[in-house]
């Protein structure tokens, strides 16, 4: 059992990171309907972004506590900017064009992001510098630590703030507007593009709050950490219903949950014939399954025609 | 076929048989690297052609392609090797790789009907990745595929005594082993690129072209679109199969580090950067897309040595970014692809916001 209780509250923490990260691509998507597979670089510069300005001013005396938030507060802000210019360079010039081609300058972004973060940053690991103390504690046999009880908490309020924002205000009206109908949401005086800039601004800080959580948990990064945790976090928007808030943020912590216990007993499961190494396998599996039975996901609404 | 009869279009041609035969003596003076290039360029034309079928034709985003490429490259591997001490002629194994991988088309294919678009490419994206993950596990507890270290000495391709992997004289003039495997990559492709040709004004592809543009009315008018999308799978995945068998031979040696997610998507944005659907754009496509980055791998070191005086920026990556931004531009400037059909151009030059 004590495994069991383990193994969900790692998934509870993997699961609000992919959370955080899917609620980046199903914001985009619900909005222009554009796989935008850039963002998992998004999140890797926001975590490479954190370990140099906050490992800088650590070296430099401050206390731990201020640099860490001058960290998240720089990281934040970069990969902002970057969202908006993303949108700017990538995606606006290419809104009427062929479904298939921002697909593929996102693809090219991707690329040119990576390479650009690994000229700045090598291509070693490089270890992110311990911003929260390390207090474990212990549970009806689990052991846990404060980080990871930071980031679930920190990931709730951030979704709970998100759903207020796009549920309670004007630009959150104008954001469901523009997704049921861009076109008549401008005639009603919505400005698209304002909208569309928004929504990538906003995707990439939520982006950046969870490339700092990987940091803090893993303790390590590299220029290529965005490609996985991108995948498996649209993975985790697909899985909920892309497009539906609600539906990344349960897809993700799913996500996390069935990643968890299936590395926990795949190897029970099969009699030892599968190792925990094909814990991937798991995410995709349960992502097919679920497809086959519900086509747009979980929570999804029915898709348009749009082969 | 009265066209080919016309003097100027059989000079051309002419020409461009004359080309593509000299092709890999030109290129053998810049080393034999070069012809491998140009055998690999060879080879993603095969694949893109494959895809083509599958995203160009039928309008199935496909992620996963390299799935069935990986899996005709382990059958070849597997049934021409000392890794099970098999060693199967060519012949045997390339349609039996084609057939294994049509079969996990079918596979990846019947469960993913139902889905739409972007659904749709997400699972065959997760498809590609089950597979790998599970060809670089499979040495455990049976060994069957040899894990992440993959299959070496698979036997290269051999017409009795004559062996596609060495030197020899032919009428005289030697061929390397690159060359000849160039001749043989060469035969193959113009069999699919007749194949497509043929495809593209048959019944079947016009039913594709019909699911395409709208599955609804499709299905109305009486298209059987269920077994329609899976004959589109089905096919391209048999590309993918004998594509993976001739890349296993040439190579040598497979490991599952060359069926990763992002060479799917190299042979995607192949298809989509020389024009979906069109085969001399999706040709071109993929002859710039593997050829840039070698042709970068060799001019951006020397050229920064030459301007700067030293090393700037690590090559490998500086040319991984101007390959990322090369594509950008591609999309930005071209939407429709370098070499859209006319029909294709027509289209959203008339409408404007055109959806594929």
């Amino acid at each position: 059992m004590d495994i069991f209780l383990q193994q969900i509250i790692n998934g509870l923490v993997q699961g609000s990171i992919y959370a955080l990260v899917a609620l980046g691509y199903t914001m985009v998507y619900g909005i222009m309907g554009l796989i935008n597979f850039a963002h998992g670089e998004v999140v890797m510069i926001g975590t490479l972004v954190t370990i140099s300005v906050a490992g800088f001013l650590i070296k430099a005396g401050m206390p731990v506590i201020f640099a860490g938030l001058a960290g998240l507060t720089v990281s934040v802000l970069v990969c902002m900017a970057l969202g908006w210019g993303l949108e700017r360079v990538a995606y606006r010039p290419l809104r009427n064009a062929p479904r298939l081609t921002p697909l593929i300058t996102a693809i090219g972004m991707s690329i040119v992001l990576q390479n650009v973060a690994m000229i700045i940053w090598g291509r070693n690991y490089l270890t992110f510098p311990p911003l929260l103390p390390s207090v474990a504690f212990e549970f009806g046999g689990a052991h846990f630590t404060a980080v990871q009880v930071i980031i679930v908490l920190v990931s709730a309020l951030t979704m709970g703030g998100l759903l207020f924002l796009v549920y309670r205000t004007k630009l959150g009206m104008a954001m469901r507007a523009t997704s049921q109908n861009p076109a008549v949401a401008s005639l009603m005086g919505v400005n698209i593009n304002r909208v569309i800039a928004a929504a990538f601004i906003i995707g990439s800080a939520l982006g950046a709050l969870a490339g700092i959580m990987v940091g803090t948990y893993y303790e390590i990064a590299h220029y290529q950490m965005g490609f996985m945790l991108g995948l498996k976090a649209f993975t985790a928007a697909v899985l909920g219903g892309i497009g539906n808030l609600a539906g990344a943020m349960l897809g993700g912590i799913l996500l996390g949950l069935i990643e968890a216990l299936g590395a926990g007993y795949i190897g029970d499961l099969t009699g030892g014939f599968l190792g925990s190494h094909y814990q991937d396998i798991f995410a995709f599996l349960v992502l097919i399954v679920v497809l086959m039975f519900k086509p747009s996901g979980l929570f999804g609404e029915k898709t348009g025609d749009r082969a | 076929m009265s066209k080919w009869l016309n003097p100027r279009s059989a000079f051309g041609i002419t020409l461009i048989v004359v080309a593509l035969l000299a092709l890999p003596f030109v290129a053998a003076m810049g080393g034999q690297a070069w012809v491998r290039i140009l055998n690999f360029a060879i080879l993603y034309v095969f694949l893109a052609l494959g895809l083509n079928i599958v995203v160009g034709y039928a309008g199935l985003l496909d992620l996963g392609y390299i799935a069935f490429y990986a899996v005709g490259a382990y059958t070849y591997a597997l049934l021409a090797s000392p890794h099970f001490g098999l060693h199967w002629p060519f012949w045997v194994i390339l349609p039996i790789g084609a057939l294994v991988a049509c079969f996990f088309g079918v596979i990846l294919g019947s469960p993913t009907l139902k889905l739409r678009g972007d659904y749709l490419a997400i699972v065959t994206l997760g498809f590609g990745e089950i597979v790998r993950i599970f060809m670089n596990n499979l040495n455990a507890p049976i060994n069957i595929t040899n894990g992440a270290q993959g299959i070496t000495l698979i036997d290269p391709v051999a017409i009795g005594d004559f062996k596609f992997s060495t030197t020899s004289q032919i009428l005289g003039i030697s061929m390397s082993g690159p060359q000849k495997y160039y001749y043989l990559l060469l035969a193959l492709v113009i069999l699919v690129i007749i194949i497509n040709l043929r495809l593209q004004n048959s019944r079947v592809g016009r039913a594709w072209q019909a699911i395409r543009e709208d599955e609804i009315a499709a299905k109305a008018v009486g298209i059987n679109t269920r077994n329609l999308k899976l004959l589109a799978f089905a096919m391209g995945a048999s590309f993918g199969g004998v594509a993976g068998g001739v890349f296993s031979a040439m190579q040598g040696f497979v490991s599952p580090e060359s069926f990763s997610l992002i060479e799917s998507i190299m042979i995607l944005a192949m298809v989509v950067l020389g024009g979906m659907g069109h085969i001399p754009g999706v040709i071109l496509g993929a002859v710039l897309l593997s050829i840039l980055p070698e042709a970068l791998r060799y001019g951006v070191g020397p050229i920064q040595m030459a301007v700067f005086g030293k090393m700037l920026v690590d090559p490998e990556s500086l040319r991984m970014l101007i390959f990322g931004l090369a594509l950008v531009l591609v999309m930005r400037f071209k939407p429709a692809g370098l070499w859209p059909s006319p029909e294709r151009k027509r289209e959203l030059s008339d409408a404007g916001a055109g959806n594929g």
